[in-house]
């Protein structure tokens, strides 16, 4: 059996008519898993017997005529940050690496509730932070269309486990571009929702003024259908929004007559590589032929992007993470004196370097005598740069822009250099910061037929907009659709 | 904020210790140097005139909303603790703290 064109929709559709069975979908996606396994690592856990045992309750509930949910069978990948009762849950991290959850996020229990099977928990740098998944405790992941490259990150276990067709489906979060950088490193389409679009109850925190959960999926409808399942407001996360949902998949118009899309000067900067920007370009003019408009626009505090990312989501991150002190769960360093070493020892051997780094800048930016001059004024140059946005929005109804400056780099090219690897992130994180919604999707390749993206950005809330738009940019490039890994 | 703002392996020790991080020397001696590269850089914002400007906490303008503080049984102790490194029955060991 082939998974590679089938797309959700297609199986949710065909499981609930008894034309497919859940189980074989399921029983061949778990084939690919561990097949894929020694070259892409792209999971920390295959969920085998938890998947077959589900699909059959599908199989049989289809049997017995009952109405089984919009995902009935989809086999998913689920970042490993994501709860899941009784099955463990990592994070990238050796701290957590035996933590076997008493209960799920809200996020699972809604894909299962919709029918989804889970695949597996997917591999990520550890606590999300990263752009390469190198900061992984359990290896890295590999590019599923070049195996000497990364697949980006931090979610690049979901990414690389879509693109290689292991699962149609995918869920990842995304505080800085983890959800769109991987999808762009590996050709796929990652849509993070406006901030508090989707709870994040049971989603181990990183940055909790930035932290969105978000669909990484094969098509922009499926993106949208994903989107559908796990969105809207859970009274057991507080920052999640109170805002009407959408049936976004329904219905996409196929033109986007009207619509005003803005290029920010400042996202078409000296540094982008020429076959990047040529794609991008291309995107646009697709848009133009469907009848949208193209506006100038300016994001004037773009250039302070990084610098304010890199204060505020390690100080958040700084405080999220003094939960793990070896007592309640997680490790514990052994032969400790007194509460204090039993802390700093559990805390020293139980994180990698990319945390450690993280707790160390944000303590220091949190400090007293540092607080007004770091942690304040990043938070100021914040609400410009929002402002920037909603200004721009005047304007305009989509912003597209590139996603990375690059495609997909050699695994060790940026390892050494951590500000080397936080500049990879400028075009993502900057609008994660406004807290606008954001998709990117493969819009063409480099001649060394690696994937390149193109990122389209709207107001809070108007998820609707980017999904008409990408819709349009994909329905119209009939180039991009290959299957990079056999398997 | 200054530029050129090098942190010491002095200070290195004291953040360390206020996030309760064993440390070994090279890695105080890494973060030494990676801060202060960090640092030097973020050291831009200090050129953006934010005066007036309330600082953003929260990406959206969305009220955080309450809910009726009832008392929902979703856990069992014993599965609370069952993640424990080290426990007694249904509580958590500690090593001395007095």
């Amino acid at each position: 059996m082939s998974l590679e064109n089938l797309t959700i929709k297609n199986i949710a559709d065909k499981v609930q008519k008894g034309e497919l069975k859940a189980t074989a979908v399921v029983s061949e996606s778990l084939k690919r898993a561990k097949n894929s396994q020694k070259d892409l690592n792209a999971f920390i856990t295959i969920c085998e017997a938890e998947a077959m045992e589900k699909a059959k309750a599908v199989d049989a509930a289809v049997a017995g005529g009952k109405k089984v949910g919009l995902l009935a069978g989809v086999p998913v990948a689920l970042k490993d940050i994501l709860l899941t009762k009784g099955v463990k849950t990592t994070v990238g991290s050796k701290i957590l690496g035996n933590f076997i959850p008493p209960y799920s996020s809200t996020v699972t229990e809604k894909l299962e509730g919709a029918g989804a099977i889970i695949i597996g928990k997917t591999n990520l740098d550890e606590f999300a932070m990263g752009a390469s998944n190198e900061n992984s405790a359990f290896g890295n992941v590999k590019n599923p269309w070049d195996l000497s490259r990364v697949p980006g990150g931090s979610s690049g276990g979901t990414a690389a486990a879509v693109a290689a067709k292991i699962t149609p489906a995918g869920i990842g979060t995304d505080t800085g571009g983890s959800i769109r950088e991987p999808a762009n490193f590996c050709g796929i389409v990652g849509l993070k929702p406006t901030y508090g679009r989707v709870s994040r109850y049971g989603v181990v925190a990183f940055a909790s003024s930035l932290d969105q959960v978000g669909p990484m999926c094969a098509t922009v409808e499926d993106a949208a259908l994903m989107l559908e399942v796990i969105a809207g407001k859970d009274m057991n996360d507080s920052t999640s929004a109170n805002v009407p949902t959408q049936a976004w998949s329904q219905n996409i118009p196929k033109d986007v007559k009207g619509m005003r899309i803005g290029l920010p000067k400042e996202y078409f900067v000296e540094g982008i590589e020429p076959e990047v920007e040529k794609n991008v370009r291309r995107s646009i003019d697709i848009l133009k032929s469907a009848g949208a408009t193209v506006v100038d626009i300016s994001l004037p505090h773009t250039k302070y992007g990084i610098a304010v990312y890199y204060l505020i989501a390690p100080c958040e991150a700084s405080a999220n993470l003094s939960r793990y002190d070896g007592i309640r769960f997680g490790h514990r360093a052994k032969s400790v004196g007194d509460l204090s070493e039993l802390y700093k020892r559990s805390r020293g051997e139980g994180f990698g370097p990319e945390p450690k780094r993280r707790i160390m800048l944000g303590t220091f930016a949190l400090s007293s005598g540092y607080y007004d001059a770091y942690f304040q004024k990043a938070c100021k140059v914040r609400r410009l740069i929002r402002q920037d946005f909603t200004e721009a929005f005047k304007k305009c109804d989509v912003i597209a822009t590139p996603v990375t400056a690059g495609p997909a780099f050699k695994i060790g090219d940026k390892s050494n250099d951590p500000l080397a690897m936080y500049l990879n992130d400028i075009f993502t994180l900057t609008p994660s910061l406004a807290g606008i919604p954001g998709i990117s999707l493969n819009c063409g390749y480099t001649k060394e037929g690696l994937p390149t993206g193109v990122q389209l950005l709207s107001n809070h809330f108007e998820e609707d907009k980017i999904i008409r738009a990408a819709s349009v940019i994909e329905k119209n490039q009939t180039d991009v659709r290959k299957v990079p890994y056999g398997l | 904020m200054t530029s050129q703002s090098k942190i010491d392996k002095k200070t290195i020790q004291k953040i360390a210790d206020l996030a309760q991080l064993a440390l070994s020397p090279a890695e105080e001696n890494l973060y030494a140097e990676q801060l202060s590269a960090i640092l030097d850089y973020v050291a831009m914002l200090s050129e953006v005139n934010t005066e007036g400007v309330a600082p953003l906490v929260t990406a959206t303008d969305m009220p955080f909303t309450m809910r009726e503080d009832v008392v929902v049984k979703k856990l069992n102790p014993e599965d609370i603790v069952a993640n424990s490194p080290d426990k007694s029955g249904n509580l958590f060991k500690v090593p001395p703290v007095l």
